[in-house]
């Protein structure tokens, strides 16, 4: 485990300090179990040994900054008009079992619970899986499909982002170094929407995402389907054409729209999976869970809850 | 070149440890080598095998996932509080009649996965065990004598 | 060997399914595993590793590490006394740590000591290197490459033709003359098994203290006699100067059979004068140890009634970088390849390849998991060309009990074809299969130890409890609940009564080893021998003690004359005045046989049969193991609890090999899939929705009671009666394991595409 001062700020400005203070050797500790993980992996097993020229250096973190105790950071989730606000620090097993997200957001629910392990649910965050952003983060496709938006604060005040606009890159997003991810926002559907969420590993049990998807299809004709793992970034593809949301339309036509979809993902072979079979996969779930949540959205529609 | 320690106070097993410990040592290695509780085991080290699974402020954790400093002021159960008054409890009876301890090293963790699944769901079907023990790896039983003591101890008895 | 008739059993200890001696200690996290043991004043290690598979160190520069507080010592290849010794359990060709060239990722070319973990640590990040990344050996093709470098120096081989080679060696068995048979059908592929590894969930953690004259190793390791005597020629000390002491393995499958780290370990702690612990991470052990994988060439010929005419077969195992065990791995999977029926002729030639990759050692099933996958697949094959029943061809070719099927050994000592219908029956069989399903049936075989040296002492105290002594290492196949069983019964004392003592060298007598499906038999039958001394020696003190000529042994009592006399009474009479104990001593050997290829006949052969049914998605890949269902001849089960456990177990485990699991390396043999996500093991989601382990016992074998041993039997077979039911469920027919979604999606796809 590499060394670092562990720092646990009691409000907002404290951490704003902090963050400052220790530019990007900071990070931001909620949940930890991706934190940890990459601290292990600094100095775990292979030891990375510099040659004798002065070669690579070992990561620079020169401090932990534990946000649980701020209260000025939500732990809940709750309603507050026309959005469900889930508080950064919130966990997983908390989000998958509110009432408001099983009942608007079943997509969510379904891929919160594949996150990791009952016991990393019971530590991991939404906002953290975010602000990791690994391509291949579970939770992202579905917030994709249901427009979530990032509330960010910092020094200079709150800003808010779309979550399709927060990825840079592998691991990169806009949060700048003195900022924090307060919560994120959740759009209450105000017409019937079908969603459904699909992701493919190696094996059943806990996982890595081989590829992963959500969609919400809504009444009103918009289609979002939201993949990780096929890409540098998760991806968002929206179809308004309406021809997704209805049940009427017939296989061929349906079937061009859904390849459309996927056209922009680039999929890539690595230790998990190969390239063909992430495209290969692609289009199979997309059917699938297209499938799935026209199901669910004709259900909701004739007012079955 | 050790940072100052960082001081916490936790309890574990109903006694109250007011002690200092390294900013970067986790809570597993505080709970095993500071506190001498070695029933919580380190395997993966990285939150994929279960093995040091503790419940903590009444949720099943990694405790090889957290600092220790971040346990500051939570009450923490480990595999050795278990017993009350010299009796086993019932998970823990259980997997010796069943059939779900082989060489062992995985069992302080899945009885723990095992008391947080029916703490909070007191008569899981099959399928709901497996899956609230799908954080835990063995690889001596094959699950099977796991399960059927899970079941065993949620007063379903199966053949 | 004599053994106990089964009617002595009287449906008492030995036999019924009580709890698991040890069991209370390991649900309460009170069972102290090496890594729980904490010794004040320990120092603590952290070896230093390269990046890479195989290099050339050119310098090793410590200065900056030394300057860490609390850092005792750096110690390097040169450090290491000249003439390096070299340690291994047949060759010895392993230096206790890397010289002058590493030869696996993982090898160790520096050690760190200080006062704690961290220092270590932080000190180990400063020990600069200077090396030269060399090309690596680590596939079946490289290492036959005549350009391929050379994993070992030619200057430590042993001369021959291999000496300049990546060959180690090549072994030849079988009988009658392949090539003059004519075979109506002969089927001709290559499979391939590749490297999986035991992945125990106990990492491998060791300590070493010179205690006033004696060097102590502590170890998780099976076979502590063993690593008593490496660890004694590489400190140059006699064999009483050195102690093992080796808890219970959190899990061995034979990973933890032999010396890896404890020798450098103990080098270090000798220089120091200090006692030492090394922890390794669970990334570091799988740097450490491995199955051996390996290509089979399989020609096999049948007859059009199905009989099995012969079998030719050229096998190659990638072995590691030093020799391990793995010569008697190839040699002993060879031996029986054909499988456990009557073959007319068999040629089997099997060379075993260095690598530059962690060393191949023993794993549960030997070498012939990766035979079965080959042989059987050949079986079904011809059972589909031929139009005959799988089920039905390998009854046409089973032996009957007292048959003889391989001709330097005993003959079949089970009846077989009740493991295979006994299986056939419980996964239905014959009956119709849906959709997108598939059933695959396959048996195997296995022979157990062919030499053997088990020692026991028993003691039995004046109060008629009793501590048996026997150095059998407990890794959760449950060998101390099975010994105390016997000692109970024999001695006729409560189990509870019963103190087993293991893993000391200093005052536990000598065992071979704990591998092989062994113990049962041989530490069993000398625990049994022990115990009959101490009867003999209560059966005299009776006879001098009442007059009689011959008192009876009953249960628990002596008959002399009219008189009873029981074992608390004689024990009285000869302790009541002054205090002792009665110590029985047993063994059990088997030696060496010259002219056998195996250097012995087995003591029994391990057979099974596997039968899985299977559905897979064939948009995916995946696939759902509706069930699966082991039968095996155990002989006598002494704790049927135990037994079905084990046969559990190593099912899941076969499972495993089969659909999931393999090592991946990169372009330069560095190991890539070193973490527990992404080697994968089977968690409690991805086993069968029915799993059932069957017995046939039929108190046919040579152990106490007709037992024989078990252990690895449920794994020999998975993998190819799975790779059979998903050719049957997607008319894919796999050569290569794991069959991973991926991999069976993608033979799907070019199925349909051709």
């Amino acid at each position: 485990m590499l060394r670092f001062e562990y720092l646990r700020p009691a409000t907002l400005s404290e951490l704003f300090e902090q963050l400052q203070h220790y530019g990007p050797t900071a990070r931001i500790l909620a949940g930890g179990t991706d934190l940890l993980v990459r601290l292990q992996h600094a100095s775990n097993g292979v030891v990375p040994v510099p040659t004798g020229n002065g070669g690579q250096e070992l990561n620079q973190v020169r401090a932990v900054i534990d946000i649980k105790r701020l209260e000025e950071i939500p732990a809940s989730i709750r309603r507050e008009k026309q959005h469900l606000i889930i508080g950064a620090r919130a966990v997983m097993t908390d989000i998958a079992g509110q009432s408001d997200v099983q009942k608007f957001f079943p997509a969510l629910v379904d891929a919160v619970r594949v996150v990791g392990s009952i016991q990393i649910r019971n530590r991991a965050t939404i906002a953290g899986n975010i602000c990791n952003a690994s391509p291949a983060a579970d939770t992202i496709p579905a917030l994709l499909a249901f427009d979530a938006v990032v509330v960010l604060r910092g020094p200079s005040g709150e800003r808010r982002v779309p979550l399709r606009d927060f990825f840079l890159g592998p691991g990169r997003t806009v949060r700048e170094t003195a900022e924090v991810v307060i919560s994120v926002e959740l759009p209450l559907p105000v017409v019937a929407v079908g969603s459904a969420f699909g992701r493919v590993t190696r094996r059943k049990g806990v996982d890595l995402a081989t590829i992963n998807l959500a969609c919400a299809l809504y009444e009103n004709g918009r289609a979002l389907f939201g993949y990780g793992a096929v890409g540098p970034t998760p991806i968002l593809a929206v179809d308004e054409s309406g021809r997704l949301c209805d049940p009427s339309v017939g296989d061929p036509e349906r079937e061009e729209h859904l390849a459309k979809l996927i056209e922009r993902a680039t999929p890539i072979s690595d230790v998990r999976s190969g390239e063909d079979y992430r495209r290969a996969m692609l289009l199979t779930m997309t059917r699938r869970i297209h499938r799935t949540a026209l199901d669910a959205l004709v259900t909701s529609q004739k007012g079955e809850s | 070149m050790s940072a100052p320690g960082v001081s916490i106070s936790i309890h574990v097993n109903g006694e109250t440890h007011s002690i200092s410990v390294q900013p970067h040592h986790t809570l597993l290695q505080v709970l095993r080598y500071d506190l001498g509780l070695t029933g919580s085991k380190k395997c993966c080290g990285e939150g994929e095998c279960g093995a040091c699974t503790v419940i903590l402020d009444g949720r099943a954790v990694n405790s090889c996932l957290m600092l220790a400093a971040e346990a500051d002021g939570s009450n923490i159960v480990t595999v050795e509080g278990l017993e009350r008054d010299g009796q086993l409890s019932a998970v823990q009876r259980a997997f010796l009649d069943r059939g779900g301890v082989q060489c062992g090293f995985c069992t302080p963790g899945m009885i723990m996965a095992a008391e947080y699944l029916l703490m909070n769901n007191p008569h899981p079907s099959e399928e709901e065990i497996r899956e609230g023990l799908s954080g835990n790896l063995c690889r001596c039983t094959g699950y099977q004598g796991i399960v059927e003591a899970v079941q065993e101890a949620a007063g379903e008895k199966q053949s | 060997m004599s053994k106990t008739k089964p009617e002595e059993l009287k449906g008492q200890v030995v036999g019924s399914p009580i709890h698991r001696v040890g069991g209370a200690e390991r649900v309460t996290g009170r069972q102290r595993y090496v890594a729980d043991i904490l010794i004040p004043n320990m120092l603590h290690a952290k070896l230093v590793k390269l990046d890479c598979a195989h290099a050339k160190i050119r310098s090793i520069d410590i200065s900056d590490a030394m300057k860490v507080s609390g850092v005792h010592a750096v110690f390097t290849g040169d450090d290491l006394p000249r003439p390096l010794v070299r340690f291994g359990p047949i060759h010895q060709d392993r230096p206790l740590m890397a010289v002058e060239e590493t030869r696996f990722h993982g090898e160790p070319v520096a050690i760190v000591v200080a006062d704690t973990i961290d220092a270590a640590e932080e000190a180990a990040a400063l020990v600069h290197v200077d090396y030269e990344v060399l090309p690596a050996v680590f596939t079946v093709e490289g290492a036959l490459d005549p350009e391929a470098p050379l994993v070992q120096d030619p200057v430590t081989r042993p001369e021959g033709r291999f000496q300049k080679t990546n060959i180690l060696d090549e072994y030849h068995f079988g009988w009658g003359d392949v090539d003059s048979v004519t075979a109506d059908l002969v089927i001709e592929n290559d499979y391939f098994f590749p490297m999986v590894t035991q992945f125990a969930i106990e990492p491998f953690a060791f300590m070493a203290a010179p205690e006033r004259d004696v060097m102590t190793v502590w170890s998780a390791v099976q076979n502590p006699n063993f690593l008593q005597k490496v660890i004694a020629r590489s400190l140059g000390r006699p064999l009483s100067k050195v102690r093992v002491i080796a808890p219970d393995p959190g899990g061995g499958f034979g990973g933890k059979q032999h010396a890896k780290f404890e020798p450098l370990l103990a080098f270090a702690a000798q220089k120091l004068g200090r006692g030492i612990r090394l922890e390794l991470s669970l990334a570091e052990s799988f740097q450490a140890v491995r199955r051996t994988a390996v290509r089979v060439k399989a020609r096999s010929g049948f007859s059009s009634e199905g009989k099995f005419l012969f079998q030719d077969l050229k096998a190659d195992f990638l072995i590691g970088a030093y020799a391990d065990i793995t010569p008697r791995i190839v040699q002993k999977s060879s031996y029986a390849a054909a499988g456990p029926y009557k073959v007319g002729s068999v040629r089997t030639v099997s060379r075993a390849l260095l690598s530059h990759t962690m060393p191949s050692t023993a794993f549960r099933g030997f070498g012939v998991p990766q035979f079965n996958w080959a042989v059987e697949n050949q079986i079904d094959l011809a059972s589909r060309e031929l139009g005959i029943d799988p089920v039905e061809i390998r009854l046409r070719n089973l032996p009957e009990h007292g048959e003889h099927f391989l001709p330097d050994d005993p003959a079949a000592d089970g009846q077989w074809d009740q493991v295979l219908r006994k299986a056939a029956k419980a996964i239905g069989w014959g009956t119709p299969v849906g959709k997108n399903r598939g059933r695959g049936i396959s048996m195997g075989i296995k022979m157990s130890a062919t030499t053997a040296a088990s020692y026991s002492i028993v003691r039995l105290h004046q109060d008629g409890s009793a501590t048996v002594m026997a150095g059998t290492s407990d890794m959760g196949q449950g060998a101390r609940t099975i010994f105390s069983q016997i000692v109970a019964q024999e001695l006729h004392t409560p189990v509870e009564n019963v103190n087993v003592v293991m893993g000391d060298t200093a005052s536990v007598p000598f065992d071979l080893q704990t591998t092989a499906s062994r113990s049962s038999v041989y530490m069993g039958t000398a625990i049994l021998r022990a115990c009959k001394d101490v009867q003999r020696q209560l059966k005299e003190a009776v006879a001098r003690k009442y007059g009689s000529g011959d008192p009876e042994l009953c249960e628990g009592y002596f008959k002399a004359g009219t008189r009873e006399i029981t074992f608390t009474q004689i024990l009285d009479d000869l302790f009541g005045g002054v205090s002792g104990e009665v110590i029985g001593v047993g063994s059990a050997r088997a030696e060496k046989r010259r002219n056998h290829p195996l250097g012995g006949h087995t003591v029994f052969f391990e057979v099974v049969c596997s039968a899985v049914e299977l559905e897979v998605d064939p948009e995916t890949g995946e696939t759902i193991i509706h069930k699966l269902v082991t039968a095996g001849d155990v002989g006598k089960a002494l704790n049927p609890q135990h037994v079905q456990m084990q046969d559990d177990g190593a099912a899941i485990m076969g499972l495993g090999h089969a659909v999931m699991e393999h090592y991946i390396f990169d372009d330069n043999g560095k190991l890539k899939n070193s973490s527990a996500l992404d080697y994968r093991i089977p968690t409690s989601k991805d086993i069968p929705r029915k799993i059932e382990s069957l017995l046939v016992e039929n108190e046919d074998g040579p152990g106490p009671y007709g037992s024989k041993g078990v252990a690895e039997s449920g794994l020999l077979t998975i993998a190819s009666a799975v790779g059979i039911a998903v050719h049957n469920a997607t008319g894919v027919f796999f050569q290569e394991l794991p069959l991973t979604p991926e991999r069976i999606w993608r033979a799907i796809a070019n199925k349909k595409r051709d």
